[in-house]
Parts: C-alpha cells; structure tokens; sequence
C-alpha cells in the first residue's frame, strides 16, 4: 500500500468514529429519532474489508450501518442528513439510522431484521454469477445472526450454487445482551460455516491490516470462481447494543479491557511505529475529520425536512 | 383465439418472456427437474436449462430472499413458491422485504419481481395445505397482489407482472389449472391493478375473483333461469384494489354481493363492501352481502371440506338476500 492509502484508511476510521459520537448528543437532545445502534469499537472491520473491495464488489450489511456506509463512499453530509430524517439523507430521510444504501456505490444497505438481508445477499451473488461478471457480494452481520434460519439457508444455497459472496461474521461476543456461548450451541462460530463446507478463518478484528490482508486475499479468491467464503472477525462493541441500553450482560472490566485494544490506536501505533507516519501528521487527520463532522451536522441541520408529498413516492415503480 | 387450459396459459406466459427477455428466469422448489409440482414449467428445464431454470433446496425464505437480491442486479426472476401455505415461512421477505426495500431507501432499489404461488381449498389436503389467504398479502403497500380467474387473465396478466418493476405476487388457484378458455393468439398483455366487467347484468353486482369467479358466474346462470340478472366484476388484483368498475356497477344496480373463498373475517368482501358504503352510501337499496369460508381450520373429510367452501347455492342465496 501506498502512504496516502495508509492515511486514508486512518481517517475514514475515525471519521466514522467522530460521526457517531457526534450522533450521541443528537439523540439525546431528540433530533435523531428511533433506534441508534453504534458502531465504535469495531471501525477496523468494514474499513478493512471494504478497502480491499474492487468498485464491482457489492457490500450489504445490517443495522449497525454508518461506518459502512461511509466506508462506501457515501459522505459524512448525507449519512447526518439521513440520521436528522432530512430529504437530503442518503435515503431521503425515509430510512433512518437502520436504512442507508447508495446503489452508485455498491451499497445495498443496512437491513435492520436480523439475519434477513443474507437470502438478498445470495441473489445479488447470484446476479453477478448469472450475468457473468466478476463482481463479489461481501455479506456483513452479527454473531446474533448467525442463530436464525435465513443464516443456515443462505449458506446452504451459497454453496449448492457456488455463489460469489463473501459471509463476514462480525463477532462482538453479544446478540443484544446475550453472550455468543448463552445463544449459540457452537460458540465457535465459524464451525458453522465448516458445517456447509464452506471454507473459514478467524480474523482479529481490531487489527485493521489483519482484516486488510485476509479480505484482499479472500476476495481474489472468491473472484477466481471458488465460491462462497466464511470469515469470523474477532471485534467488540465499545458502546451499548443501541442507545439507552443498561449494559447489565457485561462487567466494566471487560469493557475497559477491549477498549485498551482500540482499533484505531492500534493502527496510529502501527503507523508510526513503522515510520509510515508521523504523529504530527496522524493528528491533522483527526482535526480534518473533527472539521468534517462539525460541516456535516450544519449541512443536515440547515437540509429541509422531506416534503409531504414525499410521503406517497417510492411505494411502486409503475403506477 | 386459442382453447387452452389455465395451467397452459400461465406456463405459455413464462415461456415467451423466457424467449424474449434473457434476464427472465425461474427460481423454486421442483421447478426443473421434475417439471413444477403443478406441472407448470414442465419442459423448461429442457429447453433454457439449469442456469435459468433453477431448483432450489426447501427455503421458502431463501427462494424470495435470493429473488429479491437478483432483481436488485437487474434481472427479472419468477420465484415459485409452490403453495401459499409455504408462503408463510417466506413472510418476511415478501411482505418486510420486497415490499418495502424500494420506499425506504427513497427509491433507490428496485425489484422487478414476481411471485408465484398456488392456493386454494377443494382437494382434502387438509387445514394446513388448503388456504386462501389472498388479503393477508393485499394488506401491505408496496407489494402489487394479482389473481387470476380465467385463462385469458392469467396469461396477460403473468407477462405484465414479469415485465414490471414492482414485486408482484401473482395467486394462481389449484382447482383452476384444468379450466379450458379461450385466450387472444400472439402476444398480448393485461394491466395489472384493472378490474373488469366479467358479465353483465341490471339486478344485482357479484364482485369477485380466481376460483370464486367460476362459482359466481354458475351462481349468475341459475339466476338467469329465475330472471334475475347479475353483474359480475372480476377484481383480478387486489392491490392497487381498483375500486370504479364496482362502483359504476352498484350505482347501476344498487345491490351487491361480495364473493371471496378466504375467510370472512377482515377479508376481500370486508375491504370491498367497506369501499361501497364509503363510496356510493346513497345508492344502497339493501345490505350487502358476503359469501365466504366458514371460519374454520379447512377439514380433511370431503363433506365437511365443502360445507366449509363457498358453494354456488351460497351465492345464489345471497342474491336472494339482496334483492
């Protein structure tokens, strides 16, 4: 890699970071309405994977979705206008936190029912297989969801056709408050995936170049035709399951333990230590992203609310 | 004009959408191979092979979970779900899926889908394979519902639903695959979200649809020898429920009677009858009438299967009631 792809990915994780912790006072003083699922602590996972990513590569995940959405390409402007329900908002202010796509960019959106969007992501696989391109479909969820039937059946049919889709498990050890070992009978979750024959790996996902480097080789080679590939990527949520949550599943200790493990003071250590980086330099880029995030709010506060005619667009194609 | 059977005019429609359009294929249960466990699609594995007519493992969810993703890339897939009853282990991708995805990204995502499947009672399969569900599925915006009575219909409106950009679930009826009509030579298409005049009559408006069709229309011909003379509108969609040839209908006639094979209870003829009095209250000469399933799990014993159904007696007795 190049130093300015090094920088790049740097700041997109801490953009993402800024963006949310930007969210949480929005929530609270009530301009950002519904539910607010956060997504620090686990920045290194889609920014990783999503680098490694070619323009044809197809990204679909579920409702912990602004860092993948930026990751995407889409702007810290339109995610906030989208969180605020602004007619700007990359859905049009009808999505919310949980709904964001933008199909320019390969992204197909956050899908809040658990689990759901894995049958879409194998047609979307499917797509590029019918139509003979060599486009790949990277899958994100949960360890939570990897405990309801659209998961097995999606799997399933992945191998039976030898789709082009790339399953990601994000493991943040809990499905809402319930630990993976009280939820899932195989605790090791990527045994699961060995049950289809499809073939797996554990990734440390705090460490963005591990996530980087597994995901460049992975997708080469699921492009290479050798279908459906598994990967469990190790990370944590450093923020409640959504907002308002007691937190009474986990102890402060563990918490504590994981955020000594920050995936982005990992890479700003791993970037100066390897001189590919001054701090000097590492700190513009987090004021860069403080600047983006102030313009953002004032662009999705200064962004009109959707008209009312609005209401009734988008039901159906032909009318 | 060509004589053919209903299950000949819905596998026609596919056929030559198949040949047309390269994009249009086939996803289901026993769908190749084994040629459509209603013997639908049988010779199409043959002839556009197995990439697109596609055999997939039993996963309801899956089959319109993996249709939805392919529309989203631009191709036009057809899953068969192959009754209505399994629909139900795909109910979250029809009704939370496909007929949601294109309003809440703002209109960025785009499912030219259809869904097929098979309902209906009459063959003592029992509560669980015998159902009619059709206003479950009408009940959500954003999904386009479609069920054909006649096999002119159901080819027409088959080959517009593979041509729309809308999810389509398209209700074929079971006990219909054998009914013999004639349907137009060549290609032809009939607009989706149109009811229509089936048969014409001054006394009494029969609004209708599928199966019910057949039984109302022998309902209109004994009444006939009574000189009494119905109206039929066949509704052929359900949602967008068009409301005006009811309407134009009723305000003709001033008496209805609302025939469905579901059941009664928040149903077809409740919609319906609701839409009349909100609509046209000043020409009701009498209440209207609803003719529909007893409210019962459908039983497996003949007699009792078809005490539950709407029978042509029923529909009969129900005009009498109006008039």
């Amino acid at each position: 890699m190049k130093k300015e792809e090094y920088l790049d990915l740097y700041y997109q994780m801490v953009l993402i970071r800024r963006v949310e912790e930007a969210a949480i006072p929005l929530y609270q003083e009530g301009k950002i309405g519904g539910f607010l699922h956060l997504y620090i602590g686990q920045e290194a996972v889609s920014t990783g994977l999503i680098s490694a990513r070619l323009p044809q590569d197809r990204v679909i995940t579920a409702y912990r979705d602004h860092g993948v959405a930026i990751n995407c390409g889409v702007s810290a402007d339109l995610v906030m206008a989208e969180l605020l329900g602004k007619a700007t908002g990359i859905s049009k202010g009808k999505g919310g936190s949980m709904h964001m796509a933008d199909v320019e960019k390969n992204f197909w959106g956050g899908h809040a029912i658990v689990g759901a969007h894995l049958p879409i992501a194998a047609g979307l696989a499917l797509g590029d297989q019918y139509q003979e391109t060599d486009g790949v479909t990277i899958c994100m969820f949960g360890d939570g969801a990897t405990n309801i039937g659209y998961f097995h059946e999606a799997l399933n049919l992945s191998k039976v056709w030898n789709l082009p889709v790339l399953w990601v498990c994000e493991n943040n050890q809990y499905g809402m408050g319930t630990a993976v070992d009280r939820a899932s009978a195989v605790s090791d979750i990527r045994q699961k995936a060995e049950g289809y024959c499809i073939p797996n790996e554990v990734v440390d996902g705090m460490n963005i170049m591990k996530v980087r480097q597994a995901a460049e080789r992975i997708l080469a080679e699921i492009r290479a035709g050798k279908g459906p590939y598994f990967l469990e990527i190790e990370t944590y949520r450093f923020q409640g399951h959504s907002m308002g949550d007691p937190e009474r599943y986990r102890k402060q200790d563990e918490v504590k333990q994981w955020e000594e493990n920050d995936p982005i003071g990992i890479f700003r250590h791993y970037l100066t230590s390897e001189k590919i980086a001054s701090a000097a330099e590492l700190d513009q880029l987090d004021q860069k992203a403080a600047d983006e995030v102030k313009a953002a709010i004032q662009f999705a506060e200064n962004s009109p609310e959707p008209a009312p005619e609005e209401l009734f667009t988008n039901i159906y194609v032909d009318n | 004009m060509t004589r053919i059977t209903m299950r000949e005019a819905i596998s026609q429609a596919m056929w030559e959408e198949m040949e047309r359009d390269p994009d249009v294929f086939i996803l289901g249960e026993e769908v190749g191979v084994w040629g459509g466990s209603y013997a639908v699609t049988k010779g199409f594995y043959d002839h556009f092979g197995e990439k697109r007519v596609r055999d997939t493992p039993i996963s309801e969810s899956t089959i319109v979970g993996a249709a939805i993703g392919s529309a989203l890339t631009g191709l036009r897939p057809i899953a068969e779900i192959m009754t209505i009853n399994f629909a139900f282990s795909a109910m979250d991708h029809i009704v939370n899926q496909a007929a949601k995805l294109h309003y809440m990204f703002g209109g960025q995502l785009i499912l030219p889908l259809v869904i097929r499947t098979v309902g209906g009672g009459g063959r003592q399969l029992g509560a669980t394979h015998s159902q009619t569900p059709d206003a479950i599925f009408a009940h959500f915006p954003g999904l386009k519902v479609v069920a054909p009575g006649t096999p002119e219909d159901a080819k027409g409106l088959l080959k517009s639903a593979i041509r729309s950009n809308d999810p389509i679930f398209f209700i074929e009826h079971a006990t219909l695959y054998q009914t013999r009509a004639e349907v137009p030579d060549g290609d032809y298409i009939t607009p989706i979200g149109k009811s229509k005049v089936h048969r014409e009559g001054r006394d009494v408006t029969i609004v209708t649809y599928s199966k019910m069709l057949e039984t109302s229309s022998k309902a209109a011909e004994q009444l006939s020898g009574m000189g009494i003379e119905a109206e039929i509108i066949d509704l052929r969609t359900l949602r967008p429920l068009d409301m005006e040839p009811v309407l134009e209908s009723f305000r003709k006639t001033n008496r209805a009677v609302i025939v469905e094979e579901g059941w009664r209870s928040y149903g077809v003829g409740a919609e319906v009858t609701a839409r009349i009095y909100e609509e046209a209250f000043d020409y009701v000469d009498a209440p209207i009438q609803r003719v529909a399933q007893k409210e019962v799990p459908l039983p497996y014993n003949r007699t009792l299967e078809q005490l539950a159904l709407p029978q042509v007696e029923d529909v009969v007795q129900a005009v009498k009631e109006v008039l």
